[in-house]
């Protein structure tokens, strides 16, 4: 059983500027954390905080209720794996993988089960006597899981470790790597800065920026309510359209913004903290504007770009009051750059956030799909 | 298919260069061999001509080897060139490993002042270097000579060996020091078999001067005992009369030891020259 407690963790290199500050986290045993973020927003230096290579300039780190602020990384129960693999160039896959263990003073056959048990799991009998310089990049990555894993850590720190691998073997090893969470119940935190690797790895995602958590939740949590307008754009591809306007109504039940083009775009979201005559944005996922008017909320725009993945096309248009959005667009449709077509949401799609960027609570987030097969069905 | 011709030209150019240049340098070595296996007048007779049956003789050898001390010169050179490499490499890469890996107070003074070591010969300091050797009543001694050279060896030592310590990526410290490994075993598990090319280079470059040195020999330790062999060589050259023989038959001796620590090192040797030339 191991928990990890962040409790007011900052760090700052020069004692006056915080790189971090107020990082307040828990993490449950077995839990699969993400951080995920922008680079520089300083996800691998509270990685390397939590496994010891970084010092903490202030709070607490407690891992199993423990404090652990000063002690080194081998003490502290942890296992990382580095994004450029870090195995030992001169030594075999074997000893890569025992050498922690015999500077610990494991025994010989203890390190030799640990060790067949670790290569089983990630199919790398046949590879124990070969040299890092002799294994493919995928090869590798799994040598770095296993020397993670013989030493039988509380918890594991992953670095970006997709990173240097191609897009296939990317998508093969995150498959894995989720395996290998279920099979391990291991307790794994996870720096990366690829939102999809984040969605589909991660039990919790912390979105960070500027040193800051903006928003820790589960990966639908932050799809559907994200906290504000940085985590909102940040999760999602292609991002979220924002367009800015003035609030006309507000209640409980809704808010009503008046939007470029006099456009009033009626929302369903809890507009109690806010007042007729305040700016904010409205936010809709590329995948919630419909084409076609299915939806009760409906624009009309100019085609300037088509990109066509197969499945789906995202549109890139000019709505009628001048603003740009992205429409994720039926793939089998023919759509021609100047076509002008018909655009629709549904009131619950919308997202609003405040002056501060803050976003509003929606009152019926989830469930796009279905709400569009009710209506067009 | 001229692109071709004009290559080859190229080749044809770099390799009579390379070639001439080989030739030279190889020259005196081959004619300073040949000779110790002629006579006398082999010598002065034809000096550039290989042994004939009438010119053959092995009389300086004999000379050498059985008449003088050599082989205890060469002992002492052997002693005094081995304690001193091993003294250099393993000071100066524990040197090279706190000055790049550690940030102290004082950490850049120190490393100019090591490369400050580079660039004043330590022979300035011959006169200061015997003061101090006196004082510690060292005169005679190999002990001193020891010393002297590794003082001599240690700064390029660092600065070559600290330039390869530094490019060893980050992260396998990292990951060492995740593994529990202490600060010695990394340098000495880890570390010092990454830049084994670089040691190998480091010591052929520090070991061919020591190995050569004649004024350091001289000034220090010129009794008896503790002669060298570059030191042991002169005895055989007199004002008046130079007994050629034996000083050709020495310096083929002499040469012996750093061809057999060239032919060792040598492929680690050009994958550490290489390998910093292209960083």
């Amino acid at each position: 059983m191991s928990q990890v407690a962040l409790k007011n963790l900052t760090k700052s290199y020069d004692g006056k500027n915080n790189v971090l500050s107020g990082i307040n986290l828990d993490i449950q045993d077995g839990e699969f954390v993400v951080l995920v973020g922008p680079s520089g927003c300083g996800k691998s230096t509270l990685l390397r905080m939590l496994s010891g290579l970084e010092s903490i300039s202030g709070g607490d780190l407690e891992i199993d209720h423990a404090r652990v602020n000063e002690l080194p990384p081998a003490e502290r129960g942890i296992a990382m794996v580095f994004q450029s693999y870090a195995l030992y160039p001169h030594m075999n896959v074997y000893k890569n993988m025992a050498f922690g263990l015999k500077i610990a003073g494991a025994k010989k056959d203890e390190i030799d089960r640990r060790i067949r048990h670790a290569a089983g799991i990630l199919k790398i009998d046949h590879l124990l006597e070969r040299l890092p310089r002799e294994l493919s990049g995928g090869q590798r990555q799994r040598v770095a899981i296993g020397r993670a894993i013989v030493r039988e850590p509380k918890l594991f720190l992953f670095d970006e470790p997709l990173s240097n691998l191609d897009a296939a073997l990317r998508v093969q090893t995150r498959l894995e790597i989720a395996k290998l969470h279920k099979d391990l119940a291991a307790t794994i935190v996870y720096v990366t800065h690829d939102q999809v690797e984040a969605m589909t790895l991660g039990d919790k995602i912390v979105v960070m920026h500027d040193g800051h958590i903006q928003q820790a939740g589960s990966p639908l949590e932050l799809y559907q309510q994200p906290a504000n307008l940085f985590v909102a754009t940040f999760i999602g591809s292609p991002k979220m359209n924002l367009i800015d306007g003035i609030v006309t109504e507000a209640s409980a039940a809704g808010v009503s913004v008046k939007v470029a083009g006099d456009q009033i775009v009626r929302t369903e979201v809890d507009g109690s903290g806010i007042a007729i005559g305040d700016k904010v944005s409205v936010g809709i996922r590329s995948e919630h504007l419909w084409e076609g008017d299915a939806g009760s909320e409906r624009f009309h725009g100019t085609v300037n770009l088509v990109e066509h993945l197969g499945e789906a096309n995202y549109l890139y248009l000019t709505l009628e009051n001048g603003q740009d959005v992205v429409v994720r667009g039926d793939g089998e449709r023919a759509v021609h750059i100047g076509d002008t077509i018909a655009l629709s949401a549904p009131a619950a799609a919308f997202h609003v956030f405040n002056r501060d960027g803050l976003a509003l609570r929606r009152l019926k987030p989830g469930n796009m799909v279905a709400a569009r097969h009710r209506t067009t069905g | 298919m001229k692109h071709k011709v004009t290559r080859a030209a190229g080749t044809g150019f770099t390799h009579l260069v390379l070639g001439g240049y080989t030739l030279l340098a190889l020259f005196p070595i081959l004619l300073v061999i040949i000779n110790s296996v002629k006579s006398k007048d082999g010598i002065f007779d034809s000096p550039l001509s290989l042994p004939t049956a009438e010119t053959w003789s092995l009389v300086g050898f004999e000379k050498v080897l059985a008449k003088s001390p050599f082989i205890h010169f060469f002992g002492n050179s052997l002693t005094v060139t081995l304690v001193s490499l091993v003294l250099i490499l393993v000071l100066g890469a524990m040197a090279a490993w706190a000055l790049s890996e550690y940030k102290f107070r004082g950490s850049k003074l120190l490393a100019i002042y090591m490369a400050f070591g580079i660039m004043v010969p330590i022979r300035l300091g011959t006169v200061s270097i015997l003061e101090l050797v006196v004082k510690l009543e060292l005169t005679n001694t190999l002990t001193a000579l020891i010393l002297v050279y590794v003082a001599q060896g240690l700064p390029l030592a660092i600065m070559i060996l600290g330039e390869f310590i530094q490019q060893v990526p980050k992260e396998l410290k990292e990951a060492a020091r995740c593994d529990g490994v202490g600060e010695f075993k990394i340098f000495f598990q880890i570390i010092l078999p990454l830049i084994r090319p670089a040691v190998a280079t480091v010591a052929v470059f520090t070991m061919v001067p020591i190995w050569n040195d004649l004024w350091f020999p001289l000034i220090l330790a010129p009794g008896e005992e503790t002669q060298t062999v570059t030191l042991g060589v002169q005895q055989f050259i007199g004002q008046y009369v130079t007994d050629w023989n034996a000083v050709l038959a020495s310096l083929s001796l002499a040469v012996l030891p750093v061809l057999v620590m060239y032919v060792f090192a040598s492929r680690q040797l050009i994958r550490g020259i290489t390998a910093g030339a292209v960083k």
